[in-house]
C-alpha cells in the first residue's frame, strides 16, 4: 500500500509533504521511544507514535521510513513540520489512538 | 590579576524522602551527614518535580560547611528527566508553581510508589504531596529549557546515557539546537562515549552525579568545580569555562 491509502481513512490529515504520498508502506511500527525506533524500525515502515518532538523526523529519515502517523490528536510543533519538509517525510495526524491506527494499518497490509 | 581558584567536589543529583522512589532514610540531615562523610563540598537536591525539602537541607548543610544547590528533576512531556537549579528561593518557588500547574495530577498510592514526604530538620513529617511526583509534566523539553533560562537557572539534561527517561532514550539523538548548561552522564558512562556518537557535543560541558536514592550512593560519583567560591554564578561560570573556571568528573572514587 501507499501513504496515499492512509489519507483515505476518516479522521486523518496530512500536514506535510504531499509530494511523498506515493511512498510504499510494507509494514508498521508503534513506539514513542526514539531510541527504540532507531534500534528496531526498518525502511518503508509507517511509524505510529504520540511523540511530537522534531527529532522524530530525523529518525524517520535515518531509517528511511515511509511516513509518520501522529495519533490521538497530538499536534506537532511548527519546527517539526519545517524539518519534515527538508527531509520529505510525510507527517499524518489522526484522532485515532495508536492501537486503533495500528489495527487499521495491520488489516490494510494483511488482508 | 587572575582569581585564586579552588577545587570543590560536588554531587548535584540527590533525591530526598520527597521522591516516592527515594529511601525513607533520605532525610535532609542524613543526606548532609553522608555528604560530609564523603567529602562533598556542594550537593544538589533534586526531587522529582518537587523542591519542598531543599530549603531545610540548605539550612542544615551550612552547619556542615556544605553548600546546597536547590533544584528539581523535571519530567518533560517526552518523559526526559532534566535537572533545573535556581539561584534563590523566590525563583525556585516561582518555578515550582509552574511545574505544579503543568504536571499531570494523579493521586499517589504510597503502597505502590512510595511516600512523598516533606520533613523538617529534625525529621518530623510536616506534610506530604498527594499527586504522584514521578508523572510527566506537559512541558516540552524545548519549553522547559526556555523557562529555566528565563529565570536565570541552570538546565542540565540528566543521565543522558541511561536507557530510560533520558534525552537519548526518548529522543534517540541529542538535539543539535538545544541550549544546555551541561549534560549529566551516569556513573556507568563517560562523556567520551557520548561524544563518540554525537561529536557535536564535544564543546558541551559534562558532569556526573550519583542520582542517589539511597544514603550509601551519595557521592558514589562526583564532579569537581574549579572555582573562586561556591556561589551560583561561579558554578555557572565553571560550566561555561569562563575566566579560567572549569569542571571535571571525579573518577578517583
Amino acid at each position: 500500500m501507499k501513504v496515499a491509502d492512509i489519507l483515505k481513512w476518516e479522521n486523518t490529515k496530512i500536514l506535510c509533504c504531499e509530494d511523498s504520498i506515493a511512498n510504499i508502506i510494507t509494514d508498521g511500527y508503534v513506539s514513542d521511544l526514539l531510541s527504540d525506533v532507531i534500534a528496531h524500525a526498518n525502511e518503508n515502515m509507517a511509524w505510529i507514535t504520540i511523540q511530537t518532538h522534531k527529532n522524530i523526523v530525523a529518525i524517520a529519515s535515518l531509517k528511511e521510513l515511509a511516513c509518520i502517523i501522529i495519533t490521538n490528536n497530538n499536534i506537532p510543533a511548527d519546527d517539526l513540520i519545517e524539518a519534515a519538509k527538508q527531509e520529505n517525510i510525510p507527517i499524518i495526524t489522526t484522532s485515532m489512538t495508536s492501537f486503533d491506527t495500528a489495527g487499521k494499518l495491520y488489516i490494510a497490509l494483511h488482508s | 590579576m587572575s582569581d585564586n581558584l579552588y577545587d570543590f567536589v560536588a554531587d548535584l543529583h540527590i533525591h530526598t524522602v520527597l521522591s516516592p522512589c527515594g529511601s525513607l532514610d533520605m532525610s535532609p540531615i542524613n543526606i548532609v551527614k553522608e555528604a560530609s562523610k564523603k567529602g562533598l563540598d556542594i550537593i544538589g537536591i533534586t526531587d522529582h518535580n518537587a523542591s519542598a525539602n531543599c530549603k531545610v537541607t540548605y539550612d542544615i548543610s551550612i552547619d556542615y560547611g556544605i553548600t546546597t544547590l536547590c533544584g528539581l528533576e523535571v519530567t518533560t512531556k517526552e518523559e526526559i528527566h532534566c535537572l533545573a537549579f535556581f539561584q534563590n528561593f523566590d525563583t525556585l518557588d516561582f518555578f515550582q508553581k509552574y511545574i505544579d500547574d503543568n504536571i499531570i495530577k494523579i493521586n499517589n498510592d504510597p503502597d505502590k510508589f512510595g511516600y512523598q514526604l516533606i520533613v523538617d530538620k529534625d525529621e518530623n513529617i510536616i506534610d506530604q504531596i498527594d499527586w504522584l511526583l514521578i508523572n510527566a509534566t506537559n512541558i516540552t523539553i524545548d519549553d522547559l529549557e526556555k523557562k529555566v533560562h528565563e529565570l536565570d537557572g541552570l538546565f542540565i539534561p540528566a543521565h543522558i546515557d541511561r536507557s530510560t527517561y533520558s534525552l537519548i532514550s526518548q529522543l534517540g539523538i541529542v538535539p543539535k539546537d538545544i541550549s544546555v548548561d551541561a549534560y549529566e552522564v551516569s556513573k556507568y558512562s563517560t562523556p567520551q562515549s557520548i561524544i563518540k556518537f554525537f561529536p557535536y557535543t564535544e564543546n558541551n560541558q559534562f558532569i556526573s552525579d550519583s542520582d542517589a536514592h539511597y544514603i550509601r550512593d551519595i557521592g558514589s560519583i562526583s564532579t569537581v568545580f574549579h572555582i573562586k567560591n561556591r556561589s551560583f554564578d561561579e558554578i555557572r561560570k565553571a560550566l561555561h569555562k569562563i575566566d579560567g573556571r572549569d569542571v571535571y568528573i571525579n573518577y578517583q572514587k
